[in-house]
């Protein structure tokens, strides 16, 4: 009877696992084929054929490359930045008593909470204004700006638990609020720090709001969105476009792998508190 | 980029689980230096011109007529009034409120599901959840194509149908005004449910085993331990993950924006998608501000219910 139980666990669980994934193996399929089977067949049969040269479209042609690019020029040093200036203030708030300290802290977090669409049409006006409208500077700075609350808000909850007396020892050795920042909480937050890292990079890469909020020319844009534009440019050639959706996939699902344990444990430090 | 509020799950739950227990207050903090004020100060004001001053000029707008280029004029309430009588705006609340339902709702329940199946340490688990999670790495605009091409004429679901002879059901999924926002429904959800699972595993995992025991040795089968001890014990993390469903359900964008575009005659339109439109494609400025705060008020509860929530905590 139990025998039985498991087999029909693992027999539904292999099924609804592999039906999840079936799209994205389907899709892996399509890229490999070429336009005269995708004609001839349809995409939704078997595949007759196999070929490298939709990737190849996908990637000079379409010039994902140079949109890969750019999503790396924006996501790194948005990433970069806002964790850096989200841990001095979590700091900050977290390990001094500054003045209204909770009320700062709970603005930074309601920042982070607003629709960001009530922002839109603003931002895109100031961006104008200062100069920086079409620049991958201006969209680096969206996202450092709208993303600091939140960040600011889980850094400081970490930092605000770490046992004040680590930084008492440093003070009677002569470190200053820089020295203890920077040798004693810092690498003490390193584990919120990459889980934060991992899922910042991923919901950076993957904008496409602001993206098309603040940049206008094809050649700035960042695969995400440049991704939408493979449709027009490929029409009807859905080969093509399923390879350039597994190229644009590609590097989360990197960052994703080789992060895997901080995104879970990220998680699962905050279980077991 | 919708789902924002990932990390809260941790906090909510040692709030959970501190119940009204007062924290012991913390003795003196020490002496603020300048570098200190210079630390909170700096990136207080990246946001302030970031996000709190474009969010008052939001407001602002939102009372005003504006194309553009000439200066806005004060309108007073007009642009609300006139949201009365457009019956685009009334497709777009009613659309938003059945994804708030379908897409919010179905996705507590297949990620909470899904969780309860998954929360045993077992051989095969380890698989099955990264399968099911996989689809969260993607972006929406990604899984948006991946499902384009799934309905596509001749595309899988329509061999699919015909295989099994209920071809007749074939029609264009994303160009049938009938269907259009169901089946954009369907990859939002496919991304989602693996995003809640894992807040939900998360707090699972953080359920005293001794409890299911005890109510074990009271005698309770499998579904009465699920219905009265874990559930019970999850209201930390339920009101986490109604919050991040609210919020990233009001956020929803990129997903119809990258399938219809809020179209055919805007059988797909969500008031995100009606007001990216209006501000860039037909630059009514004043009333796509109007429309931003509409979303921002049907969040507003949400938000104000969250902050309280993390005012607690800090208390």
């Amino acid at each position: 009877m139990n025998r039985l139980k498991t087999t029909g666990y693992h027999l539904s669980m292999g099924l609804i696992s592999f039906l999840w994934i079936a799209p994205i193996l389907w899709v892996i399929v399509i890229s490999f084929r070429s336009f005269d089977d995708v004609a001839a067949n349809g995409l939704g049969s078997l595949p007759r054929s196999f070929t490298f040269s939709t990737y190849v479209q996908a990637w000079q042609d379409a010039d994902e490359f140079r949109a890969l690019i750019n999503s790396l020029l924006v996501t790194i040093p948005a990433v970069l930045l806002s964790l850096g200036l989200a841990s001095i203030a979590a700091y900050g708030l977290a390990r001094y008593n500054i003045p209204f300290r909770r009320t700062v802290l709970l603005l930074m977090l309601m920042g982070n909470l607003l629709p960001p669409q009530i922002l839109l049409i603003p931002i895109s006006r100031f961006v104008e204004l200062i100069g920086y409208y079409d620049t991958l500077i201006a969209l680096i700075a969206v996202h450092v700006g709208f993303g600091l609350g939140f960040y600011t808000f889980v850094l400081h909850g970490f930092m605000r638990d770490l046992p004040k007396e680590i930084q008492e020892a440093a003070t009677i050795d002569g470190a200053g609020p820089g020295k203890i920042y920077a040798s004693v909480i810092l690498p003490l937050t390193r584990p919120a720090m990459a889980a934060l890292g991992a899922l910042s990079f991923t919901w950076i890469f993957n904008d496409l709001l602001w993206s098309i909020t603040v940049i206008r020319s094809g050649e700035k844009m960042p695969v995400t969105p440049a991704l939408l534009g493979l449709q027009g440019l490929f029409v009807s050639s859905w080969n093509v476009i399923a390879a350039g959706t597994v190229i644009a996939a590609v590097p989360t699902v990197a960052v994703f792998l080789r992060f895997q344990k901080h995104f879970v444990g990220g998680l699962a430090i905050g279980a077991v508190k | 980029m919708t789902s924002t509020v990932v990390e809260p799950a941790a906090p909510a739950r040692r709030g959970g689980a501190g119940g009204a227990s007062p924290r012991p207050k913390r003795s003196k903090l020490h002496r603020v230096s300048p570098l200190i004020l210079v630390f909170v100060f700096v990136p207080f004001v990246v946001e302030a011109v970031w996000v709190f001053w474009p969010a008052l000029q939001g407001f602002w707008l939102a009372l005003t007529k504006w194309d553009g280029l000439s200066a806005p004029t004060f309108v007073g309430l007009g642009n609300f009034r006139e949201m009365l009588s457009d019956p685009i705006f009334g497709t777009a609340l009613k659309n938003t409120a059945i994804w708030l339902v379908l897409f919010g709702g179905l996705s507590v329940l297949g990620g909470f599901g899904m969780a309860l199946l998954l929360q045993r340490e077992r051989r095969g688990v380890g698989i099955y959840r990264a399968a099911l999670f996989t689809p969260v790495v993607f972006s929406l605009v990604v899984t948006a194509l991946i499902w384009r091409v799934f309905y596509q004429p001749d595309g899988l679901v329509d061999s699919i149908l015909r295989t099994i002879g209920l071809g007749e059901l074939i029609r264009p999924w994303l160009a049938d005004p009938d269907t259009a926002l169901y089946a954009v429904i369907v990859p939002a959800l496919w991304r989602q449910i693996g995003y809640v699972m894992v807040l939900y595993l998360a707090g699972l995992k953080a359920v005293d085993p001794a409890l299911y025991e005890a109510a074990r040795v009271d005698g309770a089968n499998a579904w009465q331990r699920t219905l009265y001890v874990t559930i019970p014990q999850l209201k930390g993390v339920n009101s986490v993950v109604l919050s991040v469903i609210v919020i990233d359900s009001l956020r929803s964008f990129d997903i119809v924006w990258s399938m219809t575009k809020g179209g055919p005659y805007h059988s797909s339109e969500l008031l995100s998608t009606y007001m990216y439109s209006t501000a860039f494609q037909s630059t009514q400025l004043g009333y796509a501000s109007a429309l931003a705060v509409v979303i921002f008020l049907l969040a507003l509860a949400v938000i104000l219910g969250y902050l309280i929530r993390a005012f607690r905590e800090e208390a």
